[in-house]
């Protein structure tokens, strides 16, 4: 598609074109409700964004996005005002583009490789994924994909996350029957229970779900796989051809340091999910209470923890980020970090907490750290944080959990033959994602120890192909499921 | 409706005393699966708060669940003020681990306080099952708010009970019907289920006598299933989850301070949550 009559400006002239920047809510004014805080680009702006791909010959950017978005071509059809087209396009590679153009670390993916960006600001495309995914949606463009004919073949999927949710539709696609089984009264995963509202709007994820049912998609609710009904129940019993486990991190890692359990400490995720899954938020009309002091510590500075840095700011709490390294070493995307910088929201690096203390009725009261110093980098190629000797304490009221997930051991501790490493990762061949048991795969946090959204539906791609060979009768191969208890879990997702 | 989603229908309801009711629940699925000592996660209609409940009973063929639920708070009374033929929004499970099940040389004592008696009658059935001798203990302020005690008395071998006014059986807590127990025979395990004090009152008698006991904590819990670490509890110095690892635990391990204090932590806010509740229902 790239060549060189293409009219309009030339290659140059658009490089050196500025980037349209996504128009926000003030910081003033968005810390007071739950909105989301980009408002979206109008579809000149988003137009005029699209011009600045100079559409080269060898695009990085399709091999900078784990599921293979055909970048430039939407971008292309987009600068000629065909939205719809644009969507087809990216719905070829990934059907939850409303999400991801909100969610996924372009910076680090597409955004990174992009020729533009190298002298200049990168193309948006993360912003234009999510305009041409809004403008389908409010224009109620048709979404429906071509669906095989019956395989007459049955598929379980754990979850209804991200990898289960991508699973499901290019299993449905290809002309299962697929199930899903969500443990959770609603779904969505952790896009609803770990993303707060003010990033990814509930009725995206509805429709993305609403979709996946017109399809023929069942989505079955209240249902744990390792509890109600076993693995084996849906291989032997329910006459399942194949299942594909999806059902996350989600066992909290906590620090293990004095005063962890005082009344008003939190984990991230039971911080996110009393307000997100059940609204605490809005309490007391949905009844789920939540502890919400005036002062917030939160430990980390992932994209977790500044999920719960801007939740705890609009519920009103003044709000201190709290992590062991750097600005420079803190694992969240860069536009997150931004946001909850603008957002009076205090950090405090090179501050490592040693204790909690409690007042005479068990509740956190304060804070204590260790002033930390980067030394040598370690295996992550981050620099070290090491004590200096010196401490502080903070008055605080409470305090919020971000250090990450372990697995959730409830399919391997019912199920002894799939197999997990150490840390509970439930170890995968890393070609197919064909786990230890037979006609069983997994996908997303529950092979990776925690991850992206995106990753999680790159290997939920993956796995459905090669689902599709098991159940269809053609996969062979010679698997390779680590039974190292050392092994790492999957590191990396591409679809292929 | 598709084949797995179910309907946690209301099939019969019975008052066992002043606010508290025993019912039986459509959960085929659940009842296909659960064992002694695990416990569910209900939500009584949309948008209520999701709380444990543990079980006293189960029909694997006819396909239903048994709990016994006090109104206490704003979940608990709008479950408790559904009538036959209602359903329950949400019942999933089950979850936590199996009760100890084991063969000793001594007996079994099973305490209950309150509506946790419900919750040692199964694990009763499987220790008797298992070749045990199985006695039952349980303890009210007086005779009209013991339940459950016919229940208990057909899975175990014998049934004391104990009164705090004298009202029936022994004057005083669970903990003199042990003593009574320990001066005729051998006591190999104790398992006490109810409230706060009267587990601590029994850990620390049986720590004492070097009998082993366990105990099932109702932490306060949201997802249930491990994910959110809301029921941390410390139990021989380590942070364990009871929806997870528990909810039976080694009662002489158990940080019973820290689990009142964390049982207190939304005392503000379940009056308010009531309130409002009360409220509606009177507008």
């Amino acid at each position: 598609m790239a060549n060189n009559k293409r009219p309009g400006p030339s290659a140059k002239e658009r490089m050196a074109k500025p980037r349209n920047e996504m128009p926000l809510h003030s910081a003033e004014e968005r810390i007071r409700h739950f909105n989301e805080v980009p408002t979206g680009y109008s579809l000149e702006q988003a137009m005029d964004e699209a011009s600045r791909c100079i559409q080269c010959k060898k695009p990085d950017c399709i091999g900078g996005c784990p599921v293979g978005i055909n970048i430039p071509e939407f971008l292309l059809q987009l600068e000629g005002g065909d939205v719809a087209g644009a969507a087809k396009t990216i719905r070829q590679n990934n059907f939850l583009p409303a999400a991801c153009g909100r969610v996924c670390p372009q910076d680090k993916q597409c955004e990174a490789v992009c020729i533009v960006g190298k002298k200049n600001d990168s193309v948006g495309i993360g912003n234009l994924e999510r305009f041409v995914a809004d403008y389908e949606r409010e224009h109620d463009l048709d979404r429906m994909p071509e669906i095989a004919p019956d395989t007459g073949k049955k598929i379980a999927v754990i979850g209804s996350g991200p990898a289960g949710m991508t699973a499901a539709y290019e299993l449905r696609v290809r002309g299962h029957d697929v199930t899903i089984f969500e443990a959770f009264h609603r779904g969505g995963g952790v896009m609803v229970y770990g993303i707060p509202r003010f990033r990814l709007p509930l009725e995206i994820i509805d429709e993305d779900l609403k979709l996946l049912e017109e399809m023929g998609v069942e989505i079955v609710y209240d249902m744990i796989i390792g509890r109600t009904l076993s693995l084996d129940d849906l291989l032997e019993t329910e006459g399942f051809d194949s299942v594909f486990i999806a059902s996350g991190a989600g066992l909290p890692k906590m620090l293990g340091v004095p005063g962890e359990n005082l009344n008003g400490v939190y984990s991230a995720n039971e911080y996110l999910t009393r307000i997100y899954l059940m609204h605490a938020n809005y309490f007391p009309e949905h009844p789920t209470p939540i502890y919400q002091g005036k002062k917030l510590a939160v430990i980390g500075a992932g994209n977790t923890a500044m999920d719960v840095l801007r939740t705890g700011k609009r519920l009103g709490a003044e709000v201190t980020c709290y992590y062991r390294r750097s600005h420079d070493e803190a694992p969240a995307r860069s536009e997150e970090l931004e946001h909850a910088e603008q957002e009076f929201i205090d950090f405090k690096w090179l501050s490592s907490p040693i204790e909690f203390i409690g007042d005479e009725n068990g509740f956190v009261k304060a804070i204590k750290c260790e002033v930390m110093e980067l030394s040598e980098p370690d295996d992550s190629g981050r620099r070290r944080p090491v004590p200096t000797g010196e401490s502080f304490t903070d008055e605080v009221d409470t305090v919020v959990f971000s250090l990450g997930c372990d697995v959730n051991p409830t399919i391997p501790d019912s199920t002894r033959d799939v197999t997990t490493n150490k840390w509970g990762i439930m170890m995968v061949d890393p070609v197919t994602y064909h786990t230890s048991k037979p006609g069983v795969f997994a996908g997303g946090d529950t092979v990776t120890g925690g991850s992206t959204v995106i990753l999680a539906m790159g290997q939920a791609k993956t796995a459905a192909k090669y689902i599709h060979e098991y159940v269809m009768g053609n996969f062979e191969y010679e698997l390779n499921v680590p039974t190292d208890p050392e092994a790492p879990g999957v590191q990396w997702g591409f679809a292929k | 409706m598709g084949k797995y989603n179910q309907d946690f229908k209301v099939l019969t309801k019975r008052e066992l005393c002043a606010n508290t009711y025993h019912f039986k629940i459509q959960a085929p699925l659940i009842a296909k699966k659960i064992l002694a000592g695990q416990f569910i996660m209900i939500r009584p209609n949309e948008n209520s708060e999701r709380i444990p409940l543990s079980i006293c009973g189960w029909n694997r063929e006819e396909g239903y669940i048994e709990l016994i639920i006090m109104s206490a708070g704003r979940t608990s009374t709008e479950a408790t003020i559904k009538e036959v033929g209602d359903s329950f929004k949400d019942v999933v499970g089950p979850l936590g681990q199996r009760s100890h099940i084991a063969k000793y040389d001594g007996a079994c004592v099973l305490m209950g306080g309150g509506y946790g008696t419900g919750a040692i009658i199964p694990t009763a059935r499987d220790l008797k099952e298992a070749g045990n001798r199985v006695i039952g203990v349980v303890g009210a302020r007086s005779e009209n708010l013991l339940l459950m005690v016919d229940e208990l008395k057909d899975a175990c071998d014998e049934v004391y009970l104990t009164t705090n006014d004298g009202s029936i059986g022994i004057e005083g807590f669970v903990t003199h019907a042990l003593e009574e127990i320990q001066k005729k025979e051998k006591v190999s395990s104790v398992l006490a289920v109810g409230p706060v004090p009267m587990m601590i009152a029994v850990a620390n008698m049986t720590k004492e006598d070097g009998i082993e006991c366990w105990v099932s904590l109702n932490a306060i819990m949201v997802d249930g299933t491990g994910m959110c670490g809301a029921c941390r509890v410390t139990v021989g110095g380590k942070t364990k989850f009871a929806c997870f690892h528990g909810p039976d635990f080694n009662g002489h391990e158990v940080d019973f301070k820290e689990l009142m204090t964390r049982q207190k932590m939304f005392v503000d806010q379940e009056k308010i949550a009531m309130e409002a509740f009360t409220g509606a229902l009177e507008k």
